[in-house]
């Protein structure tokens, strides 16, 4: 155990040493979801209503970003190339090398997060989350479930030159839906049935009422909860170590 | 230490209705540089990847110093370095810095230095590995492999797509795992390669071993010539014997009784190219 923690260690000092070494996943998962930020903050300049919609929509944007989005790239990549191959043919702990990448996906998660809230005190005056512990355990469910979901993405990616479509596909209408960039009630009575079966929509919500209100519903949790069931059966059952043989 | 590295008894593995190895035997001693060889789709691969634990068989015994792949065993992979067909390697990382994250995995490992300098990437260690030519990847592949300090090395095509210069280079390096006592088993379609390097080899053909034995002894043709001449009318006759002297006299008897000259006379042996090429396509 002391070895598998040992070695999940430094593959996690690894990753984030090689993330921070290629600017366009540093772009995608950081610098997107502040762009966003800044340019609706712009357009609701002055609307306190819509602000504060924005700076949670933003805060779980960042969340599916850095996780799902993430994540359905690189192991894609990973797989395709052969690397995943030949680090199952090292002594490393499978465990481990999971944790180190789940740890690294958090890590990017927090970090994203940390600058989404400071950046909602301090350009647009949301005010500092009004409950810290509800915030976490949003964070953390959303962290979960995206991750998870994100894996169980990269069994449907039959190969690397297609990964950007089959992610973008999941993540555009997601975030375009789920009330990211406006409030969600507001959209047609359809698109908010779909949204409301889907996780990010409930993550939001769950981020909104740590953020904002301080009073969160507990039972957002539950949808997020089922997703995650679901996304970690699929990612567990379909993972994959190589590349399709045709 | 009398076991061999490698057992393999009956081996069978399908890909759904495809057979794709249909009974393979073989046996590798410890230190032996082995060669399983063949065209491509004869099964080394599938074969060899069963070995390393990739793929589990249909049927069929196999053991792996002492393991069976089939369950991976950490032990087993803590001794074992492999040499894939093609696979990446992270692109923003240092030659060194991959190499240092790599020998972290193992307990016992090899200085880094040691294996940069037997591997021939002395000079390319700072050198991010997106920078690398394909001849020094492949080099950084048997770094990666080394660097565990393995018993047991699997190469699997290590040399395809190789210039002659590349070539030469990576039979250095795996003459060098033989002279460090490491056991080698590696898998080409280049006859001049398993002749170059390997102690003992399989000719696989078809998902079954057509012959075995050391490169020299796998020689049915050690009995057999090939005389070749030229009659008067000029056309080409050649014929084989076992027993070149008999057929000569007769020949030269005729020749001079005749007081016809036999132009272009010549006694041959079949090279190894021929005998394998004549195993490989009598056997389908």
């Amino acid at each position: 155990m002391a070895e598998a923690i040992r070695i999940g260690w430094r593959q996690y000092r690894l990753e984030r040493r090689m993330f921070w070494r290629n600017p366009s996943a540093a772009f995608f998962n950081f610098a997107l979801p502040l762009l966003f930020l800044a340019l609706f903050g712009a357009i609701y300049a002055g609307d306190r209503e819509n602000i504060d919609v924005l700076v949670p929509g933003i805060a779980g944007l960042s969340i599916v970003s850095t996780t799902f989005v993430a994540l359905g790239h690189n192991l894609t990549f990973l797989r395709e190339q052969g690397i995943l191959k030949r680090l199952r043919g090292t002594p490393m702990p499978t465990g481990a090398y999971l944790a180190a990448l789940a740890g690294h996906a958090v890590t990017n998660a927090v970090i994203q997060l940390g600058i989404v809230i400071v950046a909602g005190e301090v350009v647009f005056s949301v005010g500092w989350p009004r409950d810290w512990l509800q915030l976490g355990v949003f964070a953390a469910a959303g962290v979960t479930c995206f991750a998870l979901l994100g894996v169980a993405l990269v069994h449907a990616i039959p190969n690397a030159d297609s990964a950007p479509a089959y992610v973008n596909a999941a993540f555009l209408p997601l975030i375009a839906i789920s009330g990211v960039f406006y409030d969600a009630e507001e959209a047609p009575a359809a698109l908010r049935d779909i949204a409301e079966a889907l996780p990010l929509t409930h993550l939001i919500d769950g981020l909104s009422g740590a953020m904002v209100t301080g009073a969160a519903h507990w039972s957002d949790l539950v949808v997020v909860g089922i997703w995650t069931v679901g996304g970690a059966f699929l990612a567990i059952r379909g993972f994959s170590w190589e590349a399709r043989r045709d | 230490m009398d076991a061999p590295a490698i057992l393999v008894r009956d081996l069978h593995k399908s890909y759904g209705s495809v057979e794709a190895v249909r009974g393979i035997d073989f046996e590798v001693a410890r230190g032996e540089v082995f060669g399983l060889l063949g065209p491509n789709g004869a099964g080394k691969t599938t074969t060899v990847e069963i070995l390393e634990g990739y793929r589990a068989r249909t049927s069929g015994i196999v053991s792996v110093l002492g393991h069976d792949p089939g369950r991976r065993p950490a032990e087993l992979r803590r001794r074992v370095g492999i040499v894939l067909q093609s696979s990446a390697v992270y692109r923003h990382v240092s030659v060194r810095e991959l190499l240092a994250h790599w020998a972290g995995l193992y307990p016992k490992p090899r200085d880094v230095d040691e294996v940069l300098e037997l591997a021939g990437l002395t000079e390319q260690a700072d050198v991010r590995t997106r920078k690398l030519s394909g001849g020094q990847l492949r080099r950084l592949d048997f770094a990666l492999a080394l660097v565990g300090d393995p018993e047991l090395v699997f190469l699997d095509e290590p040399t395809t797509g190789f210039d002659p210069t590349a070539r030469r280079a990576a039979w250095q390096t795996v003459r060098r795992l033989a002279e460090l006592g490491k056991t080698v088993l590696l898998t080409t379609h280049y006859l001049d390669e398993a002749q170059a390097l390997c102690d003992r080899v399989a000719i696989v053909k078809d998902g079954r071993v057509i012959a075995t034995g050391a490169p020299a002894e796998l020689d049915p043709g050690a009995a057999r010539y090939r005389v070749a001449w030229r009659d008067s009318d000029g056309e080409l006759h050649g014929r084989e014997t076992a027993d070149p002297t008999a057929l000569l006299h007769q020949l030269t008897s005729e020749a001079l009784a005749h007081g016809e000259p036999l132009r272009d006379l010549s006694v041959t042996r079949p090279t190894l190219e021929e005998v394998y090429l004549e195993l490989v396509e009598a056997d389908g």
